[in-house]
């Protein structure tokens, strides 16, 4: 049983989960509602990891922060190491990778939101962040909740990226679904067999109480 | 009503005219043409890509009535396939225990295990790379060294044991980075994200990898041999006649070219 490589999965999905809040919220709500007539294009690159395949997408997420890219120069000037390798190069990957899980249902639960409160908002005077805070993200909790439990999902169950861009160090890059490739392919099928059951119970575990709190949610604050 | 008769009727005689035409197509199948090739499924380890274009061509060239369909993964996904039926003829593993182990399971054609090659390991750097690649492994300036996972991949064992009795494990232990692959290892250190890697001969000789960079050979008393074994796994003379085949001059000398030691020499 690999729990090193568990805890690094959960560490590194429960990190992704809260950077993709930090950039997905306002993503989403621009593509909600701006008005450019070039969105389509942004809605269409947000999409891209879901036809992407991951081998695809990891190797050129390699390239794009490996030591020869400029984005991968200027990291390492500044902080003297390389990305590749490293948990911070496997986050990069995965808040990437997982960008549209959160994007697409925040988006989707942000125009389900009844636009003529948000207006009745903005006209009692109500600032356009202070009326996102109050009105807005209440109203999209589930939208919002759905997308964090499937960004936490997606990178928990995160191979092909992880194999390209990680090294496979332990307690670094050795994710748990490459603990359990390695051990499929060591003909431990026993061990990968363990490590499967748990990582198949901890992620019901997970979207269980997920659900169910979302349920209280809905119950506190009724959608229609 | 009249109009939905009349185009029932018309797809009466459409599909009757499909069905014998498809008909036809199936019974001269066998019969019109001369025979087909026999195709001869074969599961070759990921350090044969580049031998076996070539394998595959002379050998349909002195016999043009099999076909041989290449597929190349690693050892250890074909071993578990096969385990599981996987509808292969012949297996060419990049290590003889798998075969081995077929065998003592009852898979595969008895007695048909064979040793076709042992593999070679490189230091292998980048051609625009300062580094030279004897020495490599004990620059201060590497930050990662790539090599295949010892944990299954015989190229990665190989490059462990070597680095052992080089000496320089002990040093070289934390810049590890592991490819699933001898492939893959290969790949982290082209794009530069690894500094340095231990790969196999057969790909740093490859044409497409020839002029990306540079290496050194690993003497062969440095690691245990890596014997690559193979073995039939669904009993036909199209199998046996390759088996015989690559064990022959001919197979043997475009081994030796892409990279290989032979058994035996």
């Amino acid at each position: 049983m690999d729990w090193q490589a568990i805890w690094l999965s959960v560490r590194l999905a429960v990190s992704t989960t809260f950077i993709l809040l930090a950039l997905g919220l306002p993503l989403a709500y621009w593509i909600t509602f701006s008005r450019r007539r070039w969105k389509f294009l942004v809605e269409a690159v947000v999409a891209l990891p879901l036809v992407l395949p991951p081998t695809v997408l990891g190797f050129y997420v390699l390239l794009a922060i490996g030591p020869r890219s400029p984005a991968g120069a200027l990291y390492e000037r500044i902080s003297g190491s390389i990305l590749p390798f490293s948990f911070q190069g496997l986050l990069v990957a995965s808040v990437l990778y997982s960008l549209p899980f959160m994007v697409q249902p925040v988006a989707a639960g942000f125009a389900a939101v009844d636009r003529r409160l948000l207006e009745a908002s903005w006209c009692l005077g109500v600032s356009h962040l202070a009326t996102f805070r109050r009105v807005l993200a209440p109203l999209a909790m589930p939208g919002i909740a759905t997308g964090a439990i499937l960004s936490f999902a997606h990178t928990m169950g995160e191979f092909g990226v992880v194999l390209m861009v990680g090294g496979n160090i332990a307690g670094v890059t050795r994710t748990v679904s490459i603990s359990i490739y390695d051990q499929v392919q060591a003909l431990d099928y026993a061990a990968a067999g363990e490590t499967s059951l748990v990582l198949l119970g901890l992620s019901f575990t997970v979207l269980a109480l997920t659900y169910a709190l979302q349920r209280r949610i809905w119950a506190v604050w009724p959608l229609s | 009503m009249n109009s939905r008769g009349s185009a029932a009727g018309g797809r009466g005689p459409g599909l009757c005219g499909l069905l014998s035409i498809l008909a036809s197509m199936v019974l001269c199948a066998g019969c019109a043409r001369p025979p087909a090739p026999a195709k001869l499924q074969i599961a070759a380890a990921a350090d044969l890509n580049f031998a076996m274009q070539e394998i595959a061509r002379d050998f349909h060239q002195q016999h043009p009535e099999i076909d041989l369909q290449p597929a190349f993964g690693s050892s250890g996904n074909f071993y578990a396939q096969i385990q599981n039926h996987a509808p292969f003829d012949v297996f060419l593993s990049a290590d003889v225990d798998y075969p081995r182990k077929l065998a003592a399971q009852g898979l595969g054609v008895a007695d048909s295990v064979f040793v076709y090659a042992l593999g070679r390991i490189v230091v292998w750097v980048p051609a625009q790379s300062a580094l030279d690649p004897a020495t490599a492994l004990k620059a201060a300036a590497v930050r990662h060294v790539a090599i295949a996972n010892p944990q299954h991949a015989p190229y990665g064992r190989a490059a462990e044991a070597a680095m052992r009795s080089l000496g320089v494990y002990d040093s070289v232990e934390g810049k590890l980075v592991l490819g699933e692959n001898v492939a893959q290892t290969l790949e982290f250190v082209e794009s530069g994200a690894a500094d340095v890697g231990i790969v196999a001969l057969s790909l740093a000789i490859a044409p497409p990898v020839k002029d990306r960079g540079r290496y050194w050979e690993v003497p062969l008393a440095a690691y245990p041999k890596m014997e690559q074994g193979g073995m039939i796994l669904h009993d036909s003379a199209a199998a046996r006649e390759f088996r015989s085949w690559l064990l022959a001059p001919g197979g043997r000398a475009t081994l030796q070219r892409y990279g290989f030691y032979l058994p035996g020499k």
